[in-house]
């Protein structure tokens, strides 16, 4: 059987190239990736896709959408899955934040194994992107923290050790999170120094 | 003028925190009004408004259950309702979110090509695409590319009021120029590369393309077809029933933030608000325009008076009349999205709840047209709607061809 051809829309070229890269070791054929910027219409068009795969927030999608396949004489509509394609697939890559477009007609079993290997990935990125968003807030906290222990340092002239734990302190008697009662020492020593 | 935000009973609410989305465009700005001055807030509900990028997403969000509610384009709930395009799921709506609003703008090249062929062709407004007509003939015989039009989703609201008014001047849309579909925040990049030469879009981008010197509008949505809906709340129809209290509320909060924003004197602080960064995230000079009437359709031209270029509240806007979803039905059958045996009536029912809506008026203590459908292009002026114990005023429902559509 010929190899399917797949194309990806996607914004975030670091998830298109692991989308890619993954979709070629299942067997498929990716003839490009674009990005919402490209001029859609003119590259699907040369390189006639089976399957459009997209990033459910991509604004491409409404082009997509309107979109017609010119195979062999006759214009096919691009459609979105298709009449019987399984609802918890659909909903399951809703939910993964990944959309797909096939040319009308085609093969409905061809679809499933293609979306699984793109809802896992889309899903394990984003995965990937929570965690440096963790990391990422975690040493912000941690800047935040050295920020606050240095006015109290400052001001109440003692060590370090001294200033963490009037911090802790304060956190367990205002019932906030340690992190908040620093921005908010933070932010009245900035108000009072303007 | 400051709001009443004391706040309501909530205790019946079947649902307090809501998903509600919408695209950044100008009439967005009930849902942004509703939220940013406390009316949601004001009747119990906690609404998260999440912008979405494109209009596939909104259906798809709303269909699979990731938003409550969303800003629909008009056409939007008969789509989904029908399974046009996309999976069939029943949806409905009780409340039109905004009348008008888009215009049809064409590059700086085409304008000049037109002005050449007839130096006159836009002297008289409403501008018809006469003389567009015989630039597309001109440009048959000479072998030429076609032009290329853009609107923004296959079934929407743009995409029917551009075939209609350029099959006005016998243009078929089909075969005379090419149809595409662009984002709307793409459109005025898109006509500056010359790879579209005209686009009907909603605001901001026609003032977009005008204050930055790129195109030129020829036609407004309002001078096509006067106070016509554009966007409507659509919700699927089994959280309209599962969720018959909540539904009021978020009805009731926009309708108060439509009458606010439909206050002439709240329209430059409501500009302020949408061009924000949690809404359309753009200088607040290309907002102005549409939402203050004060309008532009060349850069160097004068300000023209359009005060009902973009309406809410005003001459019961957000009543969901059948008679306007008829008409957009009427042209789905007329371009082949639709079969012509449908039963146009009862799915026009099904899907536009007026009963619901008149309901929300009645205790609110608001006035509401008794009738669900008024005879469209007969009224060249305002009118009154009278019923037993009030009387409502009603603009102009003209279209910009003499045309009128009756349904009954």
């Amino acid at each position: 059987m010929k190899k399917l051809n797949v194309t990806i829309v996607d914004d975030d070229s670091g998830r298109s190239i692991i989308l890619e890269r993954a979709l070629k070791d299942a067997g498929y054929e990716v003839v490009a990736i674009l990005s919402s910027k490209d001029n859609l219409l003119l590259h699907i068009e040369k390189v006639q896709p089976d399957m459009i795969i997209v990033d459910l927030d991509s604004p491409s999608r409404d082009s997509l959408e309107s979109m017609r396949i010119v195979t062999q004489h006759n214009p096919k509509p691009i459609v979105m899955f298709t009449n019987d394609t399984d609802d918890s697939m659909i909903s399951e890559a809703i939910n993964a934040g990944v959309s797909a477009y096939v040319v009308d007609g085609f093969n409905e079993k061809r679809i499933k194994p293609i979306m699984d290997v793109a809802i896992a990935r889309f899903r394990e990125f984003q995965a990937l992107r929570n965690e440096l968003k963790k990391t990422r807030n975690t040493l912000e906290e941690r800047k935040t923290m050295d920020k606050a222990k240095g006015i109290i340092m400052d001001q109440r002239q003692c060590n370090e050790e001294d200033a963490y734990k009037i911090l802790r302190n304060l956190s367990m008697e205002n019932n906030k999170r340690i992190v908040e009662v620093a921005e908010q020492i933070i932010s009245i020593t900035g108000a009072l120094n303007r | 003028m400051s709001l009443e935000t004391q706040q309501h009973d909530q205790s019946n609410l079947e649902k307090q925190q809501l998903n509600i989305g919408f695209v950044p465009l100008t009439d967005c700005a009930t849902l942004a009004v509703a939220k940013e001055k406390g009316l949601f807030k004001k009747y119990g509900l906690d609404v998260n408004l999440s912008k979405e990028v494109s209009w596939a997403n909104i259906r798809d969000k709303l269909a699979y259950g990731m938003l409550d509610c969303a800003q629909m384009l008009a056409t939007m709930p008969i789509t989904s309702t029908l399974g046009m395009g996309g999976w069939k799921k029943e949806t409905v709506t009780s409340l039109v979110l905004g009348v008008n609003g888009n215009a049809v703008t064409i590059s700086n090249g085409l304008y000049d090509e037109l002005k050449k062929l007839n130096p006159e062709f836009d002297k008289q407004r409403p501008v018809a695409a006469d003389t567009l007509k015989q630039l597309i003939e001109l440009k048959k015989v000479n072998g030429e590319k076609p032009l290329t039009f853009a609107h923004v989703f296959p079934a929407s609201t743009h995409n029917y009021f551009l075939r209609y008014w350029l099959a006005s001047s016998g243009i078929d849309p089909d075969h005379d120029i090419q149809l595409s579909v662009i984002p709307p925040q793409q459109m005025v990049t898109n006509l500056e590369a010359n790879i579209v030469d005209g686009f009907c879009v909603g605001e901001p981008w026609n003032q977009s393309a005008i204050s930055n010197g790129t195109g030129h509008v020829l036609i407004t949505s309002h001078e096509i077809w006067n106070n016509a809906p554009d966007k409507v709340l659509g919700m699927n129809k089994e959280w309209a029933y599962r969720n018959p209290n909540t539904h009021k509320a978020v009805v009731k909060a926009l309708i108060e933030a439509a009458q606010w924003v439909d206050m002439h004197e709240n329209r430059v602080e409501t500009a302020e608000i949408v061009a924000g960064e949690k809404y359309i995230n753009v200088p607040v000079d290309v907002i102005l325009p549409s939402l203050t009437g004060k309008y532009k359709y060349h850069q160097d031209g004068e300000i023209v008076d359009l005060p009902d270029f973009n309406l809410f509240y005003k001459y019961a806007a957000a009543f969901p009349w059948h008679s306007h979803a008829a008409w957009y039905i009427s042209q789905m059958i007329r371009w082949g999205d639709l079969p012509d045996s449908l039963d146009v009536k009862n799915i026009i029912k099904d899907i536009f709840w007026v009963d619901f809506h008149r309901q929300v008026c009645t205790e609110m203590g608001l006035d509401c047209p008794v009738i669900n459908t008024k005879s469209e292009g007969h009224h060249l002026q305002q009118w009154e709607l009278f019923s037993d114990n009030h009387s409502i005023l009603m603009a102009a429902d003209t279209f910009f061809n003499g045309d009128t559509f009756d349904f009954s």
